[in-house]
């Protein structure tokens, strides 16, 4: 009964929170550009905006190119959204609270969040659009060069905690964390905004070269489960993000779910803020900041964390 | 017939279909694509014998990085959506006749030599605390050397591409 609660709970959130994140951003942005954002619809400072959206993306036709490849088109947009539903039911928003309880959990956050990507790149091939192409190979080109900075990153975070569990390394945490694993956590979200191809490091959709990149042909809902999985995305950064680095659920009189929460959505701002702060990166430059800067804070920071555990051990 | 059983048998005919989808496709994006329902099923294996770390590390380096270089590699060269042609290859008898008999022999190996053989599952058998145990304790010797191993690949990898492409920019300049 209590799983079958926790993972509607999940579901429940899967559904909620991404929007949230959504229209958050609608204001945030317009704000930080001197404008207003959406004001009319549903009323107070046009709350109900995103399901307006969401209504318009149902009712308009979904259309399949002529020359594409069917099944893989169709397919591409549910490959891209699901990990991240599945990633959520390993993150603990309290002590004990948390779906599925997994002692492998950091490992299979990682792992699962890897698959998103084949999704975009399904959609980049399967459109038979030479622009889409390019973008999915940018998105093939990201993933790789990315994923090792964040396992590497993660990786430091694991043997500061000395478990793997997500449950545990909460537990495992202090305050002194912040200062210690200040590398770690810069290379993680980093490596994440790049792996989610959020702005700055958005080329494989740069939309002024190559329209959208693997989603250029895509309209309607598949449309939308492409925004929403990148939304989710946001949503599995930062949550992560809080439970490695910024101790998840501790803290001060409020309840723990409530400081869970508060964390993700001022990371979830800074995800927003980067966006509107940073020009768009050049392909070179992105291989760049992953090979040349990345790897190498990363594994200065996995050799820090091995002394300061083996010194403290002692 | 217990459930894992089942379940492990179910995960082996995906698993084997997937590979059989893979080498007949006329579609070098969807062999791609089939190879990663092979390999989830493969994980999925892992996971019913209790090996939670090798499954995971299955999916991350095969499923999400392997693949997705594959991928990147086929889509730079060409792809086109639809059958390409040159994707069948004269020598198939022959690779059907070696894939088959390197599958005889290893069946019947396995069959000849563990036949009578029981594990007994038990649940964090394959966790990360028992495995980091167990390659850090007991198999540290051979787990370094392997990685001196893994060095030398990459070593000799760079120098091969390396001497490549001083090679091709020099020419014109020489010539």
């Amino acid at each position: 009964m209590r799983d079958v609660v926790a993972l509607a709970l999940v579901t429940v959130a899967f559904l909620v929170l991404p929007l949230l994140i959504g229209q958050t951003e609608h204001k945030v942005m317009a704000h930080m550009q001197n404008r207003l954002g959406p004001m009319y619809a549903g009323g107070f400072h046009g709350w109900a905006q995103l399901i307006a959206d969401g209504v318009k993306f149902a009712q308009k036709e979904d259309v399949v190119p002529e020359r594409a490849d069917r099944r893989i088109f169709l397919l591409a947009p549910g490959v891209a959204l699901v990990p991240y539903l599945v990633v959520l039911a390993v993150i603990p928003v309290g002590p004990g609270q948390v779906a599925i309880d997994l002692s492998l959990g950091l490992f299979f956050a990682l792992a699962v969040m890897g698959i998103g990507v084949i999704g975009s790149i399904m959609a980049g091939w399967a459109s038979a659009n030479k622009f889409s192409l390019l973008g999915g190979i940018r998105s093939a080109a990201q993933l790789v060069s990315y994923e090792l900075p964040m396992v590497l990153a993660a990786a430091s975070f694991a043997m500061a905690a000395g478990t793997l569990s997500l449950t545990g390394i909460v537990e495992e945490w202090r305050w002194y964390w912040l200062f210690w694993q200040a590398g770690a956590a810069a290379v993680f979200f980093v490596a994440g905004l790049a792996e989610l191809r959020r702005p700055p490091f958005d080329m494989p959709i740069a939309d002024s070269e190559i329209i959208f990149g693997p989603y250029t042909e895509y309209g309607g809902l598949r449309f939308a489960f492409f925004l929403l999985a990148e939304y989710a995305g946001i949503l599995v950064l930062c949550a992560l993000t809080t439970v490695l680095y910024l101790g998840g659920w501790k803290g001060p009189l409020l309840p723990d779910a409530a400081w869970t929460l508060i964390k993700v959505f001022a990371l979830a701002f800074i995800v927003i803020w980067v966006r509107v702060s940073f020009p768009r990166m050049r392909e070179d430059q992105l291989q760049r900041l992953a090979w040349v800067w990345l790897v190498p804070i990363s594994l200065a920071q996995l050799a820090l964390t091995g002394v300061v555990k083996v010194v403290t051990d002692l | 017939m217990t459930a894992a059983e089942i379940v492990f048998t179910a995960l082996g005919v995906v698993a084997l279909g997937a590979g059989v989808c893979t080498v007949t496709t006329k579609q070098l994006v969807h062999a791609a694509l089939w190879l990663v329902v092979s390999f989830g099923a493969v994980a999925g294996m892992y996971l019913v014998l209790t090996a939670e770390f090798v499954a995971w590390v299955q999916v991350l380096i095969y499923v999400g990085a392997i693949v997705v270089l594959l991928l990147f590699g086929i889509m730079l060269t060409r792809a086109p959506v639809g059958p390409s042609e040159g994707l069948n290859s004269r020598n198939r008898f022959a690779a059907l006749l070696v894939a088959g008999s390197t599958a005889v022999v290893l069946v019947t190996l396995l069959w000849r030599g563990f036949r009578d053989a029981r594990i007994e599952l038990e649940p964090g058998g394959g966790s990360g605390d028992a495995l980091g145990a167990a390659i850090f304790r007991q198999w540290v010797l051979p787990f370094e050397v392997l990685s001196v191993l893994l060095l030398a690949a990459l070593v000799g990898a760079i120098v091969l591409s390396k001497s490549r492409a001083d090679r091709g920019s020099r020419t014109p300049k020489e010539g």
